[in-house]
């Protein structure tokens, strides 16, 4: 069951298009990630799902009825600001029991989902706080409490984590997820921020111009990019250019610019056709030149190359490496004994189904 | 020499300030002397204020001076705070040259406003008297209630109006539970800025003022034109301490804006 639906949703700002025929389907439960840079439309489809942005064409629906016209707050949705929004004029206990004063709810049933959700958040006893008087993260707590606070069909969430500093991001992070399976609410997160959005999502959508670019799971997404800009932003990755030269064995040949070959498992369109590879920089084996190409079955790319500049980061060594003419990033764990230096000769290799074979668009 | 510095400043200062109360202190000190013509030495005496509560003409004034200021006032903040909320929340047509025509009327003088004001109230048949005098003050305090409600409404965004919509309040509870008290510092020092605009007022209130009718500076203006006594001095006296006290509770309020 989908809780839910995103029909066909347009938003034009005179000749600006904000949203350009998007669909997309929340499931129940699910916590769906908005992901790209800023202006790509997923505040402005955010935005469309709290009723704060009339689409110009296309259809919300909420469990099955069209909200796409209905004013905001009669919509049951909850939302997290990104600067919180609370109310500075109101105790905690008075932001929190809004939701539910506004409805009319009596003073005894209020009491007591106040402090139920206040529990939750673990913030009980801070009532008769003023906002200014917490936390960053403690009002992050509030904001989240009070969007909960009403039951609200859809958790909408604007990059709550934004205003952060990083070590308590991840914390509020993990803690976000959890209170959110715990009430089992529908969840929508903007963010432009992609491990947040990695870490948090059960599925994401990839946003460019205000179009779907992809949508799957953080595992597909990461992995199995479709196209160069879902590649590029869901962290480091490389390209490889070249044409479509057949096939050897079960994978797919192509020909670089350079000359080498790289092999790939994904389809490829007929010989001759231009064709970018990309492959994540912690995919490729680095190692000397000299040693034995590693493993030398089909499946495997080898390709030579230079160290151009060797950058350590503690856990990980990152290398710039000219291969086949072009510039490669290559992330080797810190835990081989050997380290190469600059204008070293080595190695690099990756498993053919790491080459992953992009729309080209 | 360091001393010589500050030595300079207070002497600076001091000088601005009595030369701005000496004038406002001698006229309260003659209220108390007892000569009618102004004549010195200093005998210490309350006739006048004695006078001034028999006066029936200026308590008279007074009671229209400030029942004017207090529904000037009240009409004025109302129609100006929804104003400036439309133009701090709405994108309209326009919207930045209405904005600019709220400064003009500012800038004229009142008298050609007043003027203005007769001669339209005489020829659209709205006449003169009080309730004339009443839409003009407070057509004088919409520019300015509308400029210190909307500086107000523009130091906090939006997100808190939006965010109680997220949470079930209509525009009406969005209104009186968010919007006002936020804005409740901006509105109180409007409303005592139109008070003072209409408890002020000379000008229209001289022009729209029909026989028998007046308000307080009106009534002042016209007991000074006939030969006056040290009750003007009086009432001034009255005047100034009643502005005084308001003045604190501006203040009082401002404080409070900044806190927040």
């Amino acid at each position: 069951m989908s809780s839910v639906n995103i029909c066909q949703v347009s938003k034009r700002y005179g000749e600006v298009v904000a949203l350009d025929h998007v669909s997309l389907t929340f499931g129940e439960r699910e916590f769906f990630g908005l992901l790209g840079p800023s202006g790509s439309g997923k505040t402005t489809l955010l935005r469309s799902i709290a009723g704060f942005v009339e689409p110009t064409s296309g259809q919300i629906l909420m469990e099955g009825t069209d909200i796409s016209r209905v004013p905001t707050y009669k919509r049951n949705v909850g939302m997290v600001f990104q600067n919180y929004a609370l109310f500075p004029h109101m105790t905690v206990y008075d932001n929190v029991a809004f939701p539910l004063s506004v409805r009319r709810v009596n003073e005894t049933e209020i009491r007591k989902r106040v402090s139920e959700i206040l529990e939750l958040v673990q913030l009980s006893g801070y009532d008769k706080r003023r906002p200014r008087e917490l936390s960053g993260g403690q009002q992050q707590r509030i904001a989240l409490a009070r969007a909960l606070v009403s039951r609200p069909r859809v958790l909408l969430l604007d990059e709550p984590l934004g205003a952060l500093d990083k070590n308590l991001r991840q914390r509020m992070q993990i803690e976000l997820r959890q209170i959110q399976r715990e009430v089992g609410i529908t969840t929508v997160l903007v963010t432009h921020d992609q491990e947040e959005a990695l870490t948090l999502s059960d599925r994401i959508a990839v946003f460019r111009k205000g179009e779907v670019v992809q949508m799957g799971s953080p595992d597909e997404v990461y992995e199995r990019p479709r196209n160069a800009f879902a590649a590029e932003f869901f962290g480091a990755t490389n390209f490889l250019k070249g044409r479509a030269a057949g096939t050897q064995g079960k994978a797919g040949v192509v020909a670089l610019d350079g000359g080498e070959k790289v092999l790939t498992l994904d389809p490829l369109p007929e010989d001759g056709q231009a064709v970018t590879i990309t492959v994540r920089p912690e995919k490729f084996a680095i190692s000397a030149a000299s040693g034995a190409a590693v493993g030398s079955d089909e499946a495997i790319n080898n390709l030579p190359g230079e160290v151009l500049q060797p950058v350590y980061m503690g856990a990980s060594v990152t290398y710039r490496v000219s291969v086949a003419g072009t510039e490669l990033t290559v992330f080797q764990q810190n835990r081989e004994a050997q380290r190469f230096q600059t204008s070293d000769k080595v190695n690099i290799s990756w498993r053919a189904c790491h080459s992953i074979a992009l729309d080209q668009s | 020499m360091p001393y010589v510095r500050p030595l300079v400043s207070y002497g600076y200062l001091g000088t601005v300030l009595v030369f701005i109360y000496l004038p406002i202190l001698i006229m309260m000190a003659m209220g108390f002397n007892q000569s009618s013509s102004y004549e010195l030495p200093f005998h210490f005496d309350l006739v006048w204020y004695e006078h001034l509560s028999a006066n029936e003409v200026l308590w008279r004034a007074g009671r229209n001076s400030v029942l004017l200021a207090l529904a000037s006032s009240a009409v004025s903040s109302v129609i100006g705070t929804m104003a400036a909320l439309a133009f701090a929340r709405y994108r309209l047509r326009g919207q930045v040259v209405l904005q600019l025509l709220l400064f003009p009327p500012m800038a004229m003088p009142w008298l050609i406003l007043a003027t203005a004001m007769l001669i339209f109230f005489y020829y659209s048949g709205i006449g003169r008297g009080l309730h004339a005098m009443l839409l003009a003050h407070v057509a004088l305090s919409l520019p300015y209630v509308i400029i210190v409600v909307g500086a107000r409404l523009r130091s906090f965004g939006q997100d808190l109006e939006e965010a109680a919509a997220t949470l079930g309040a209509d525009p009406w509870q969005t209104f009186f539970r968010v919007t006002l008290p936020m804005i409740a510092p901006g509105v109180a020092a409007a409303a005592l800025f139109a008070f003072g605009i209409s408890f002020d007022q000379f000008v229209t209130s001289y022009f729209l003022s029909p026989p028998g009718v007046s308000t307080l500076p009106v009534e002042i203006y016209a007991s000074i034109r006939k030969g006056f006594t040290p009750e003007i001095n009086a009432i001034s006296t009255i005047i100034i301490i009643v502005s005084m006290l308001l003045l604190a509770v501006v203040s009082r309020f401002y404080r409070f804006g900044g806190t927040q």
